[in-house]
């Protein structure tokens, strides 16, 4: 028995002597009533778990059924009436822009983590990379604010206002990227390497075919989570109820998740209506791309940032 | 060698690239604190210990110039109130998403035969995906009612001998549904943490444990919570991160309140987040510009906050080499 094992051993016998005294204090009958309580409370915890997104999606599923109509697609907001496609546009166009920006950097930084830099690097730039994550999406929408759209001169904008969405998406492919790669077996690689293959034709030919499924899972996810924000675009795309131009600067732009929390607070039911169509286009959109993106992996938990 | 060469090109590009992190971590630092700087110099320690957010007066033409900085004549901006109502909705989205939060992972770790455990644990991911904003409007529509026409009422009657759990409950647009819209926001990233660390419980320790004659309960109380209860606190301060930051769902259900301390568990509250995203119009109209400032500053205690806690998280959730 090797060190460590025998340490693993002695720290089970604790572990498990402490468990033994306490449950040898109680009577049999206690022991099985105290399980089922404690079972019941784990249950009760996974039911009050579940609930909130059922009730989410028949809400929004049952007002959002109603509002659906074809002015929805074919027509701009007009006041607190009309329809969405000025959003709609605007969000394909926000968050097309921004993955623009985000995938190609996102996916080459994570390969600098996975594949050159050294070990103490790696850990640094991943450290650096959860914490962005972390980093409230208000204050992203500031920071946009105060350099894009103020010193830059951009104003209220598409460039603005992807730029910012793309600071938010970033870290998320960092991460996949990152960790895909290092999934990557060791002799697969190596392989590569002793044909003499370089090392940017072995990541290019060799790693990154085989962790592509991983990075565009990730990519998917940002995807899903550009869509989703609201804070970040407030005050860098601002909002506009005309469709959106290819006018990079100086010109506002509508997105879905601002007609849901505008909308809702206005007196008016057609404004009511239009905010549980957004809603409903949001949930579908983020809940597809969430399934693809799961489908895609075939296994949960791996994309974890 | 032109394999070589086109060796390091590529490694100095993906190195470029790898850049982008740290420098849009400390181009947000740089950028929200010089724009800070001139309220921060207005108020002095009192931008964090002030209860009043004024933005003075804006018709007079009048200007007030204080420690050599200009803002509208009678403008103070004191974010107390915000820090407090930041940190309030998050101790109670806190304190209810973790007991749920953990009794969840609990059933799908150790109660939920294993065709079930897929399928819940998947439903509980999807939570995760749902936009802020959505949560929001169910918040709306189905928490604030809830909380002015039931759980307020049902709880003051109970609990009111605590001064904080007291009425009037109000409208319900307040601390309470605010935080506990940001409890189900917060509870899939608790249940999915936990959940791994539960079944990383090493095998011989379960089965040690079964062996010795404990109930399933025993065994899992001993062995598998003590196992997994370092990556559960990690993810229990990773979700106060989270709700520390979180702006649109608190927006639309926390009442807005402004100049404000809360008084009890059901009245309007305002956080750091949220005041940002709704005081930006009014403050454009503050012609000295010191209001913008003054939203820097809040933007700047925010990204300091959630930096403390989302590095101390990290650092916990990194250690113990789980999520």
């Amino acid at each position: 028995m090797s060190a460590a094992d025998w340490e693993a051993t002695a720290y089970l016998r604790r572990r498990h002597g402490q468990v033994l005294a306490e449950a040898s204090r109680r009577s049999r009958a206690a022991r099985q009533v105290r399980g089922r309580v404690f079972g019941a409370l784990a249950a009760l915890g996974m039911a009050a778990s579940l609930f909130p997104l059922l009730d989410i999606v028949e809400l929004v599923a049952v007002h959002g059924a109603r509002a659906l109509s074809a002015a929805v697609f074919t027509q701009v907001t007009n006041g607190v009436s009309g329809g969405l496609q000025n959003a709609i546009l605007g969000t394909v166009f926000l968050v097309a822009l921004g993955l623009a920006v985000a995938a190609p950097i996102g996916v080459g930084a994570g390969v600098y983590v996975a594949e050159w830099s050294d070990a103490r690097t790696a850990a640094a730039l991943n450290y650096l990379t959860d914490v962005l994550v972390g980093v409230p999406s208000i204050v992203v929408g500031y920071f946009g604010f105060i350099v894009f759209v103020g010193d830059f001169g951009w104003g209220f904008s598409w460039l603005a206002g992807s730029l910012a969405l793309a600071v938010i998406m970033l870290p998320y492919i960092v991460r996949a990227t990152e960790l895909a790669l290092s999934k990557v077996p060791l002799d697969l690689r190596e392989g590569s390497l002793a044909l003499g293959v370089t090392r940017a034709r072995t990541v290019h030919a060799v790693s990154l075919p085989f962790a592509l499924p991983g990075i565009l899972t990730g990519v998917l996810l940002a995807m899903g989570i550009g869509i989703g924000e609201t804070a970040p675009l407030l005050y860098t795309a601002s909002w506009s109820n005309y469709n959106p131009s290819l006018a990079l600067t100086h010109s506002p732009v509508g997105y879905l998740t601002y007609v849901v929390w505008t909308f809702i607070q206005e007196p008016f039911s057609t404004a009511h209506s239009l905010a549980y169509a957004a809603a409903l286009l949001l949930m579908a959109g983020v809940l597809a791309i969430n399934l693809v993106a799961r489908q895609w992996l075939g296994r949960r938990g791996e994309h974890a940032a | 060698m032109r394999g070589e060469r086109a060796d390091r090109l590529y490694r100095a590009g993906v190195g470029l690239l790898a850049g982008a992190v740290p420098v849009a971590l400390g181009a947000i630092a740089v950028f929200v604190l010089v724009d800070a700087l001139p309220a921060l110099r207005y108020m002095g320690l009192g931008f964090w210990t002030g209860t009043q957010w004024n933005l003075g007066n804006q018709y007079g033409g009048t200007t007030a110039s204080q420690n050599g900085v200009v803002a509208a004549a009678g403008a103070t901006f004191g974010i107390l109130p915000y820090i407090l109502g930041t940190l309030l909705t998050s101790a109670v989205a806190l304190a209810v998403a973790l007991p749920l939060g953990v009794g969840a992972a609990l059933f799908l770790s150790e109660y939920a035969p294993p065709r079930l455990r897929l399928w819940l644990s998947s439903l509980v991911e999807l939570l995760a995906g749902v936009p802020s904003v959505v949560y929001g409007l169910w918040g709306l529509a189905v928490v604030v009612p809830a909380v002015a026409g039931g759980i307020g009422p049902w709880l003051s009657a109970a609990l009111g001998f605590i001064p904080f759990l007291r009425g009037p409950v109000g409208t319900g647009l307040g601390l309470l549904s605010a935080g506990l819209v940001l409890a189900v926001m917060v509870l899939p990233l608790i249940a999915a943490t936990a959940r791994d660390a539960m079944q990383q419980t090493p095998r011989a320790l379960r089965e040690g444990a079964v062996a010795l004659g404990l109930t399933r309960w025993e065994a899992i109380a001993g062995v598998v919570l003590p196992t997994a209860r370092p990556a559960i606190f990690g993810a229990a301060i990773l979700a106060l991160g989270r709700a520390l930051g979180e702006t649109m769902a608190v927006l639309m259900v926390s009442g807005g309140s402004i100049n404000l301390l809360p008084t009890n568990l059901y009245g309007p509250v305002n956080t750091l987040a949220a005041v940002i995203a709704s005081q930006l119009d009014a403050a454009f109209t503050d012609a000295t510009h010191m209001a913008l400032h003054a939203l820097a500053g809040i933007a700047l205690t925010l990204f300091v906050i959630s930096l403390v806690v989302n590095g101390t998280a990290r650092l916990i959730v990194r250690r113990e080499g789980a999520a």
